[in-house]
């Protein structure tokens, strides 16, 4: 027994006992990371990475460097928070990727315009009905609902047929992307409406992104919702016990994981100004990874959208970080596996370390 | 006499083939400790998890603060004001003190259904409460249960049944897996509870805790109630004559 276990204390509110929170790890390993490329940048190539060392530019940092590290993650990012939940509930969600294709494809096909430089839309797909030039409203109604209710099928598996999530979700994964594949017969849709193309422009991506992430940060922190995450993906029994309905609330977590990545399809497709069936591919496992590096624990109950977003921004600062120093691709995709992998010892490592014996 | 808090007419329950309840008929009073005990699969904790709806009987009527009840899933019956400690504890390993107190029905600031906002402040007030009512000491309420010991984490899960004024409180093996001194500060808690007049069935192998602490001893056998006796009555012996099968009798013949 420890020593203290009994007698002291008393029932108290002590807050220097509060342990600090994981993701203050993930942070410091952020730190750790920039500081790493910014010293490699001047011992290799003599340049600063953060920083402006540019003579005609008036910055203190180097502005152009940092929105590209956040807005090459922000749509893979939108996916990571829906993610997440579903990390935390003890859960994983293969099909986001996937869920991405299908829906730029179905939403592009109902942003499209009439006429592209004085012809008629050459890649219009419903030329012969006349659904041309609708309402910014209707293909985002209808790509939302691409997303809703591919993450409801998910979630139904789950909850009610009592697969695991890596069985159902990988069903989706290949079923959707089918799916997407057969919506043009593999021809990509292009030419959207303006309005259609303002929402993925410039640094809106990031915008999304961030204020998504406040949402469900909040979300998952004040709300029953939330609270219920945790307590599925800690431990399923005792939630059951406790008289949660364990099934309809995964429902409702796999349903806003695919609402997300609807969400991440309609600014994809929208930054791209274009739809393709290959779209996507990949997404899911990059999202599993900001969330897992972001200190997101694959046997559920822990983690967090903040940590969620730091792990995106390594993600971010790692692609960058490599072709500031002008390094190959290769490694790149080399170190990010090596994180990643590196990401959940410590997760492990840090979760024997916590529980005391009984 | 007084009240019955709770009473059971012939519960049954079958799994398949395997008749894990017979025909059960139980009561207890108002104030009353009981202990239940009997060897491993004699139906303890199948009888458990019938009276707090975690499975359905398979026939059997069960009648709780003077009502006849068909609880629909163990939530009803919590509402009702049957607190369970059950034996794998059922608490969430990554929440902390008053999360898990409040696990299912916590209290919010404004009610958006699913999206509810938590009133985290009047949770851990009520936690405190709670805490100072069953003597449960605990280092930090804000610690995760992970970090606790396995004391405490039984002293979170029998706090949780003081939170919410529960009618009747059920303990299943609440000390089987605690050490001496963490074992005697649950049994102080129980006692705590004896003199606040709260009910409770205490499920248990341990004879001298059972001797210590209840008023009347239920004993199983192989499904069925086989013996009902009040301890001023009884020795350890007999009780153990009982669960092992040497004696053998007609529960009902002894009820006070």
């Amino acid at each position: 027994m420890k020593n203290k276990a009994d007698g002291t204390g008393g029932a108290t509110f002590d807050r220097s006992k509060r342990t600090l929170p994981g993701e203050l790890n993930v942070f410091f390993a952020l730190v750790l990371i920039v500081t790493t490329f910014e010293a490699l940048g001047w011992l290799l190539i003599g340049d600063s990475f953060l920083f402006n060392t540019r003579e005609n530019v008036d910055t203190f940092f180097n502005e152009a460097r940092l929105k590209i590290i956040i807005l090459q993650v922000s749509i893979v990012g939108i996916i990571a928070l829906g993610v997440t939940q579903v990390i935390i509930t003890g859960g994983i969600d293969l099909s986001s990727g996937s869920i991405v294709g299908v829906t730029a494809m179905v939403t592009m096909s109902f942003a499209q315009v009439s006429i592209v430089n004085g012809n008629p839309n050459p890649k219009a797909i419903f030329l012969e009905q006349g659904w041309l030039d609708l309402p910014i409203i209707v293909p985002l109604v209808i790509g939302l609902a691409c997303g809703i209710a591919t993450g409801m099928i998910n979630g139904l598996l789950v909850a009610y047929t009592r697969i695991p999530p890596f069985i159902a979700t990988l069903g989706m994964m290949v079923a959707a992307r089918g799916a997407a594949k057969w919506w043009s017969k593999g021809r990509p849709i292009s030419f959207p409406t303006d309005e259609y193309a303002a929402i993925g422009k410039g640094l809106m991506p990031v915008l999304i992104f961030i204020a998504l992430a406040i949402l469900f940060a909040l979300i998952l922190k004040f709300t029953r919702y939330g609270k219920h995450c945790y307590a599925i993906g800690s431990n399923v029994e005792a939630a059951r016990m406790s008289g949660i309905n364990v099934e309809r609330h995964l429902v409702l977590v796999y349903t806003i994981a695919g609402t997300l990545a609807a969400v991440a399809a309609i600014v994809l497709s929208s930054k791209n100004l274009t739809a393709q069936a290959g779209m996507g591919v990949m997404y899911e496992l990059d999202a599993i990874a900001m969330a897992v590096i972001g200190g997101v624990s694959l046997s559920g109950g822990r983690g967090s959208i903040f940590g969620t977003v730091i792990g995106a921004l390594i993600f971010g600062v790692i692609i960058s970080g490599f072709t500031f120093l002008k390094l190959d691709a290769y490694y790149q995709e080399m170190a990010k596996g090596a994180i990643i992998v590196g990401a959940v010892v410590l997760d492990q490592w840090r979760q024997r370390r916590q529980t005391l014996g009984g | 006499m007084t009240r019955q808090v709770l009473n059971t007419e012939g519960l049954t329950k079958h799994y398949g083939g395997v008749h894990a309840l017979e025909e059960a008929d139980f009561e207890i009073h108002a104030g009353e400790h009981v202990a239940i005990v009997g060897d491993n699969g004699a139906g303890k904790s199948t009888f458990v998890r019938q009276i707090t709806a975690v499975e359905q009987r398979t026939r059997g009527k069960i009648w709780f603060d003077g009502n006849e009840v068909n609880f629909a899933g163990p939530l009803e019956a919590r509402e009702a004001g049957i607190e369970t400690v059950f034996q794998n504890l059922a608490l969430a390993d990554d929440l902390d003190v008053p999360d898990n107190l409040f696990l299912g029905r916590e209290k919010f600031l404004l009610n958006l259904g699913p999206f509810s906002i938590l009133d985290y402040g009047g949770m851990r007030k009520a936690t405190l409460d709670a805490l100072m009512k069953t003597g449960v000491k605990i280092p930090s309420i804000r610690n995760t249960i992970r970090r606790m010991s396995g004391g405490q984490r039984q002293c979170v899960a029998i706090a949780r049944t003081a939170t919410f004024h529960s009618k009747l409180t059920i303990m299943d093996e609440p000390t089987a897996a605690l050490g001496v001194q963490e074992t005697s500060q649950v049994e102080n808690i129980i006692r705590t509870l004896k003199k606040a007049g709260e009910p409770l069935i205490l499920i248990s192998h341990n004879m001298r805790q059972v001797f210590d602490l209840v008023d009347r001893i239920v004993v199983f056998r192989r499904g069925r109630i086989v013996a009902n006796l009040n301890k001023e009555d009884t020795d350890q012996q007999e009780v153990v004559a009982y669960i092992t099968g040497a004696k053998s009798g007609n529960g009902q013949a002894n009820l006070t």
